[in-house]
């Protein structure tokens, strides 16, 4: 009897063994080939943190340049106390890590909702975190010329998806050193332009106004700018806000740590 | 025995026969996916700024469309009518995906190049279109050389217009695992203090549009079977 490759019976057989099938070929080739990208992202992540304290690495020797210019790794909580720091190699696979706080995830799951709920309030954003148990890591660099430097990892929102980047201050804490920042999906020619040199070079000697209503500002086109902001991107409003949103929610917490007593005992 | 010698020879041949032959050489020119048919022209135009990347993108194609145009056909009598369209779409989307991962383990820059690209071949007309106008209706065989010819036609369009952009656009080419070759002294370009600067149109999205159009222009000025009445 030739089965009927029409009936219902055979179309929800045939269904469930290509599901089957397609899932377990999927699964392999993911876990597979897992290691290998897990690799690439650490290669790119100690890329990015060395370009923002103006370092060019490659892919085949950013961990050893990583290693030679980064000196520790440090995890902070949210109100700004140290949790742990470590001075050993770079290790991706260690979950403890400092290095493998992934703060994308973190944003995603958790702080995106928060900080747009808390709309820039500072202690309405403390308290709607306070049990998420949220760590954010800081990388303690050394320049050739001995100049200590902290790399700060920020993620925020452009107008079409995540937007992230590093801001490397120098050892006052308040002045800027060098910044990068990359985007997943803005709009090529306008907001994409937040990865381009020509953005992140106004960064350079800007500083963090820690007195101020805000820590810094990233203002709309054309307006006039002082040490504590840089003119945004036009065309690009939304993702220059975005910038601008990141980097004052983010640093505020580094802050309290660069303030804390912890800091000024080392 | 001269029979079977006959028979297999004639298999042999039934492959490449002129019929077969057209398979591979027709969406090349006559009936080409971008060109003629203008299917799949969203990746052409978006990720030709470099060689290096429509390389990549080409071979990823080629590698989806083979690979989905010869399962397609081994399963043409298993797959259920009323759901054909949707075993089609997950065949495609888990050889895009298989594509997907082994390029961030082994190309991760151009993989982040192509960025969502990658997975819009899963929704490339040319593929879909394949499957179901071909592959449901042929022999592995003849799918086979079906995919080739249509992921070629695909390919040396995008090559094409990636080398006109690059080395107009970047005065340099690039390929897989070679990087960038500059053509120019860099003392030329005007940061520089020289006198050439390169041409930031060819970079941007419409001048891939305006290259296919020049592309089919010349294609449809030199080739009989595209002469339209009137």
């Amino acid at each position: 009897m030739a089965i009927d490759k029409n009936s219902t019976g055979y179309t929800f057989l045939f269904s469930i063994a290509m599901v089957v099938v397609v899932g377990t070929a999927l699964a392999f080739t993911a876990l597979s080939l897992k290691d290998r990208q897990d690799a690439n992202a650490a290669d790119k992540k100690m890329i990015d943190i060395l370009g923002a304290i103006g370092v060019d690495a490659d892919r085949s020797n950013a961990s050893d340049i990583f290693a030679e210019y980064v000196v520790e790794r440090i995890a902070i909580d949210l109100e700004g106390k140290q949790v742990s720091s470590t001075k050993s190699p770079v290790n991706p696979k260690d979950k403890t890590d400092p290095f493998s706080i992934d703060v994308k995830k973190d944003y995603r799951s958790s702080v995106k909702s928060a900080a747009k709920a808390a709309d820039g309030d500072d202690a309405a954003l403390m308290a709607a975190l306070a049990d998420e148990g949220l760590t954010f890591p800081l990388f303690q660099c050394v320049t050739d010329d001995d100049q200590n430097l902290f790399v700060i990892p920020i993620v925020g929102s452009g107008l079409w998806g995540p937007i992230w980047g590093y801001i490397a201050l120098e050892d006052d804490m308040t002045t800027i050193f060098g910044a990068k920042f990359d985007h997943k999906t803005e709009t090529p020619g306008l907001g994409a332009e937040i990865r381009e040199s020509f953005f992140t070079e106004k960064f350079k000697g800007k500083k963090l106004d820690v007195e101020g209503a805000a820590l810094f500002s990233v203002l709309k086109g054309g307006a006039a700018t002082d040490e504590y902001s840089v003119d945004g991107i036009t065309g690009g409003t939304i993702t220059s806000k975005g910038v601008d949103e990141m980097m004052n929610r983010t640093l505020k917490v580094y802050l309290r740590y660069f303030q804390s007593e912890t800091r000024a005992q080392r | 025995m001269s029979t079977e010698t006959a028979a297999a020879t004639a298999k042999k041949e039934s492959l490449f026969s002129k019929k077969n032959r057209r398979l591979l050489s027709d969406p090349l020119d006559d009936s080409n996916p971008i060109t003629v048919q203008v299917l799949g022209i969203c990746s052409a135009l978006a990720i030709t700024v470099q060689l290096q990347q429509a390389v990549i993108m080409s071979l990823s194609v080629l590698f989806v469309m083979i690979g989905g145009n010869v399962i397609v056909s081994l399963l043409r009598n298993m797959i259920p009518d009323r759901i054909r369209i949707i075993v089609q779409l997950v065949i495609v989307a888990s050889l895009v995906i298989i594509v997907d991962q082994v390029l961030k383990a082994f190309q991760p820059d151009i993989s982040e190049k192509l960025s969502v690209f990658v997975g819009l071949i899963i929704t490339n007309c040319i593929i879909m279109g394949r499957l179901e106008a071909f592959a449901l209706a042929n022999k592995p065989g003849p799918s086979f050389l079906d995919a080739i010819g249509n992921a070629m036609g695909y390919a040396w369009i995008l090559l094409a217009v990636s080398v006109v952009r690059e080395v107009f656009g970047s005065g340099a080419i690039s390929l897989p695992g070679m990087g960038q070759i500059k053509f120019l002294p860099s003392s030329w370009f005007m940061s520089e203090g020289g006198f050439y600067e390169n041409n930031n149109l060819m970079i941007l999205p419409p001048m891939a549009l305006i290259t296919v159009g020049i592309i089919i222009w010349i294609q449809r000025s030199r080739n009989q079977a595209l002469f339209e009445e009137n």
